[in-house]
Formats: C-alpha cells, structure tokens, sequence
C-alpha cells in the first residue's frame, strides 16, 4: 500500500513541479526552455509507449512524425501561413496518413523485420527532407512567427507557450489512461500477451494495431507541431534515425509498462543529458555505458523504481 | 550521356555494392545465427578504418596497415562480444537494439577523444592512387578496381568456408536450428564469438577500404549501417547468398539512381520539374525498394532454409 502511494506522490509531485516552474524559475528562461522540450518529448514518447509498450510493435521510426509535425508549421511558415487552425489540422491529418501508410506496410512483417522496416521508412523521410533544397535541406527551415491562434494563445510568449505544451501533455496522459484502460486498450495489450489468442477470439488484431499506430503517428505528430514552434526552426536531423533510438530509450528508461512512465523517462534522459554536457564535452562516453547498463539491469525502468517490480504486465 | 559514363556509374554501384557485402556479410552471420540485432556493427567499421588510418601513419604503408588492422578490429569485435553482447542474446531485439545503440554512442565519442573531433585521411601508395584503362579510352581508378576484387575475393572465400568447410557446416547448422547444435555438443560460446570476430574483421575492412574515398571521421559508420541493414532485410536475414545479391542490387540502384534518375525523370516530365523530384526520389529510391520487397516477401528474398 505504502508503494503504491510513492507512485502517486512521485507523480503528483512532478506535475505539480512542472504547473510551478515557470513562476518559481521567473527569468530563468534557460530552464523553461529544457523543460519546454522536456514535455514535448515527453508527449512523442508517451505516443510511443502506446505501440511500444502496450503493443509490443518495436517502431524504431517514431522520429517521423515529429519531423511531420515540425515541417508542417515549417512549411507554412515558409508561405508566409501562419493561422494555427490551419497548420495543426493539416500537421494531425498528414501524421495520420503516413501512419496509416508506414503502418499499413510494416505490419505486414514480424520481429526484426519490423523494426527494420520502421527504420528504413523514417530514413527516407530523412533524406527526402535532405534533398529538397527548396525547404533548405540539409539546413531545414526556420520558423519566424509561430502558429496564431487568431490572439486567443501568443506562443510567442515562453510562458505561454510553456503552459501551452503543459496542458497538452495533461491532456496526452488522460487520453492515454482512458484509451488503455478502454476496450481497445484492452485489445491491444492482449494482442501483446497472446496474439493468437485474440485472433481466436475473434478479434481483428492487425485492425486493431494498425489503428494503435496511427493513434501513436498523430500524437507524435501533435508533439512535433509544438517542437517546430518550440524551437522556431526544422530540419531533417529531428527526423535521424539515432532521434527515433533516443525516444525507445526515454521509454524504457521510464518504464515501459505505465501509463505516465514515459514522462519520468524523457524529462530523466533530458536532466542527465543537460547534466552530464556540463560535466564534459565527452558525455557520450558515459552515458553510452549507461544505457547499456539501463537495458541489463534496470529493465522495468523508473517505473518500476516506485513500486510493482519486474517489467510492465509480463 | 555516353557508354563511358555509364560503365563508370556501374563500376561505382558495383564498387558500393561489395562495400556494403563485407559490412552485411557479419550483419547477417550475426543475427542468423545468434539472432542479435546489432547495431554497433557500423562502429567496427569506423574503428577499423581509424586503426588503419593510424596504423598507416606508422608503418609509412597502406597495404600494413590493412594488414595489421584486420586483426586488431577483430579483436576489438571479440572484446566487445565477451563483455557487452553475449548476456543480450537471450534477450529480446528490444533490448539488444537499445544496448548496441549505446554502444554507438560510446565508440563515436572514444573515437573524438583519441582521434580528435577532426577526421582522419588514408593516403594512397602511389601504385594505387592512378587509373587503369579498363575500355579504350575509358579510365577508372585503380584502388576502386581493387575494392571490388577484394569484395568479390572476400565473397568467394566466404562462399568455400560456408558451404565446404566443416566450421561452415557448423554456421549453417547454427543459422536453422542454434539450440540443436548445442545439443549435439557443439561449444557454441566458442562459435559465437568466432563468427562475431570475423564480422567484425570484415567491417572494419570495408572501413579500410571506404577509408581512402571518403574520410575517416566518427559517425562514418551510421549512414552505411542503416543501408547494410537494408541489405540484409532484401536479402533475407541469415543469408550470405542473400546479403550478396542485395547489396550488389541496393549499391547499382542507389549509384545509377544518383547519376542518371534526372535524365530518366525529364524524359517523362518537364526538365526543371525532373530535376526537382530526381534528387528526392533517388535518395529514397532503396527504401523504396526495401518497402516494395517486404510488402510482396515480408521474409526477403532468400530467407534461409528451416529458420524458425
């Protein structure tokens, strides 16, 4: 019982953090802007927590679609659009559709074979982003003004924008606790269990997993649309395949059996991150080890630190 | 374009095409047999071409320094396999491709911090450095006709320790039914670790080899892994024959796609338009194919036989 209100303190607190920091750390945009970027990625990888962790579909291509989402406001701003109502909607119907494409033809395959194709997929919208010099290539874009929404939200403000991307992530765990916990969740997660089983049962699985993927596909896109704002440029690099490595590792490295694990995990992976290239211009050099070390021996990630040991519902 | 040009462009693919073999040749031993997704193999690559940069530096020679490095990649291959890889192969592809992702990261950085952030350059020995006339009048360089006999050497020795050998018998027993060798009292330990240092020798030596042409620099590794990956997956994971006959596809089609999609594409649209979208489809023209192979073969082209 103890345990199990270390989670809720552990989360609580957190988000409570994350509600005070801008009015604690007033003036010290440096640390608005890590936590900014903490809880977008905190949002991509909540996404895929969904397919990864509850749908054992080991995507190594989420990267995507937060290219997708960043050259969406990218693009737009590029022709001088700049009306959020536009942008979002086309950046969450694109996402949806390459999903729905990506998805209809890598699920088609088992295991390796998946991750790979996931890879190779994302890869391609790298080096399309590369070679098209009309949207700057290699260099990307930048963004000028980010998405108006006709004066209601000025992202141009970083509080506001920070609240922005806050309410959005609030929003992200609520729909995934609901959407886990819902019949379709429950699919999901017993496709994960016993694939066979549920085809047994009469369930449609590959139906149900290529929904999971774009479900995954536009949240990531969503995340995507706020890191373009975020950090008012884009390029390809957000699209590299080393970017998709680095979301599984905020997954795992959270947990990858819960619901809000994924949060712990990015905003733990940008804390170190920020904490050890300070330490060292060389800080790949320790946290390569570390995670090798994350991976053999603290599989259940931070999750598992508050409580319920072992790895997600094995 | 002129015939010259385009037995240029082939020679090129091809040349790309032995390149990637020797890189897919271990990847595919590898994940064959100990079924490990690994995607540090791009690192032995980038080690095993810095070591023959430096190694080069010393002994004033090229072809020493090859000779020298081979072994040290492999040992450096056979380190990593006994203290990082063995405890991941009974764990999912999940962790393993985590766990060799951090390997990436440490090697790129131990590199910087030897070899210095800037990159290194493998002179040629002047014997090397010109052309032959392959054609009358067409010339092609010398040290890229070497890397495809080394390829085409390396693929023909490989074929005769497969398929004659008794050591070959025991890969290929591996590759269908692992748990079975062990049973019949094959050491396997031992096995693992031999096959994961010859693939590591043969990475490194296509860094040596791909060492010369383009800079040796860190990260040099990571945009050929990910085309020996697609290599392997075309070819069909845990095949040689497979890897061989895709990389020599995936090397001319991503060569001839760079040099002549243009002149294709403005033959079906406008020139300014064909010169827009050439560029974008032949960097994407491998995935395509990749995606195209799987959606028909979701197993590749030449899964081996009895694989479960």
């Amino acid at each position: 019982m103890m345990r199990f209100n270390l989670r809720i303190v552990c989360t609580a607190s957190l988000v409570l953090a994350l509600a005070l920091f801008p009015v604690i750390l007033e003036g010290q945009s440096f640390y608005i802007g890590v936590l900014s970027r903490a809880m977008i990625l905190s949002i991509a990888a909540l996404s895929l927590n969904l397919i990864l962790g509850y749908g054992n579909m080991i995507s190594f291509g989420h990267a995507a679609y937060i290219g997708i989402g960043a050259y969406t406001v990218g693009i737009f701003a590029y022709y001088e659009i700049y009306d959020g109502f536009i942008q979002w909607p086309v950046g969450l119907a694109v996402s949806a559709a390459v999903a729905l494409i990506f998805g209809a033809i890598s699920l088609r395959t088992k295991g390796v074979y998946f991750i790979m194709i996931t890879l190779a997929l994302t890869q391609m919208l790298y080096f399309l982003g590369v070679s098209v010099d009309e949207y700057g290539a290699d260099d990307g874009l930048v963004i000028d003004i980010r998405s108006e929404f006709g004066g209601y939200v000025d992202l141009e403000n970083r509080v506001t924008l920070y609240y922005t991307i806050f309410v959005i992530l609030l929003a992200t765990i609520a729909g995934m606790h609901r959407l886990i916990n819902s019949r379709f969740g429950m699919v999901i997660r017993g496709s994960r269990s016993n694939e066979a089983r549920m085809r047994a049962l009469g369930y449609p699985v590959d139906r149900y997993k290529l929904t999971a993927f774009v479900i995954a596909g536009v949240i990531c896109g969503l995340a995507g649309l706020l890191l373009g704002n975020y950090t008012n440029f884009v390029n390809p690099d957000m699209m590299h395949w080393t970017r998709s490595g680095e979301l599984i590792f905020m997954v795992v490295l959270g947990g990858m059996g819960s619901v809000f694990g994924p949060v712990f995990g990015a905003i733990a992976f940008l804390l170190l991150e920020e904490f050890l290239s300070d330490l060292t211009v060389h800080w790949q050099i320790i946290f390569g080890p570390f995670l090798i070390l994350v991976v053999l021996f603290a599989r259940g990630g931070i999750d598992s630190l508050l409580g319920r040991g072992g790895r997600g519902h094995d | 374009m002129t015939w010259a040009l385009l037995l240029e462009q082939f020679l090129n693919g091809f040349q790309l095409g032995v390149l990637l073999f020797l890189l897919a040749a271990g990847l595919t031993l590898v994940f064959g047999i100990m079924d490990l997704v690994n995607l540090a193999h791009g690192s032995l690559y980038m080690v095993g071409a810095f070591i023959c940069a430096t190694l080069t530096e010393l002994t004033g020679s090229f072809g020493w320094g090859v000779l020298l490095a081979l072994p040290a990649t492999m040992a450096v291959g056979v380190i990593v396999e006994m203290t990082a890889l063995r405890t991941l192969y009974a764990r999912d592809h999940l962790d393993q491709v985590l766990a060799t992702f951090g390997l990436i990261l440490f090697f790129n950085e131990l590199t910087r911090i030897v070899w210095g952030p800037e990159g290194m350059v493998i002179p040629l020995p002047a014997w090397l450095d010109g052309n032959v006339e392959i054609l009358p009048g067409v010339h092609y360089p010398t040290f890229r006709m070497l890397i495809i006999a080394v390829g085409l050497g390396v693929a023909a020795a490989l074929y005769v320790l497969v398929v004659k050998t008794r050591t070959g018998m025991l890969i290929r027993a591996g590759a269908s039914n692992r748990a079975m060798i062990g049973a019949l009292g094959v050491n396997i330990k031992t096995l693992f670790t031999a096959i994961f240092g010859l693939g590591a020798a043969l990475a490194g030596l296509a860094g040596m080899m791909a060492g010369p042409i383009i800079e040796v620099s860190t990260g040099m590794g990571e945009e050929i892994l990910i085309l020996a990956f697609v290599v392997i997956v075309i070819g069909g994971i845990g095949s040689i024959r497979g890897a061989f006959i895709a990389a020599l596809i995936v090397g001319l089609i991503d060569t001839m796609g760079r040099s002549f999609l243009d002149v294709l594409l403005s033959a079906a649209m406008s020139a300014s338009a064909a010169e827009t979208a050439a560029p974008a489809l032949s960097a994407m023209l491998v995935y395509i194919l990749m995606a195209t192979v799987l959606f028909f073969r979701p197993q590749g082209l030449f899964p081996p036989h009895g694989r479960q």
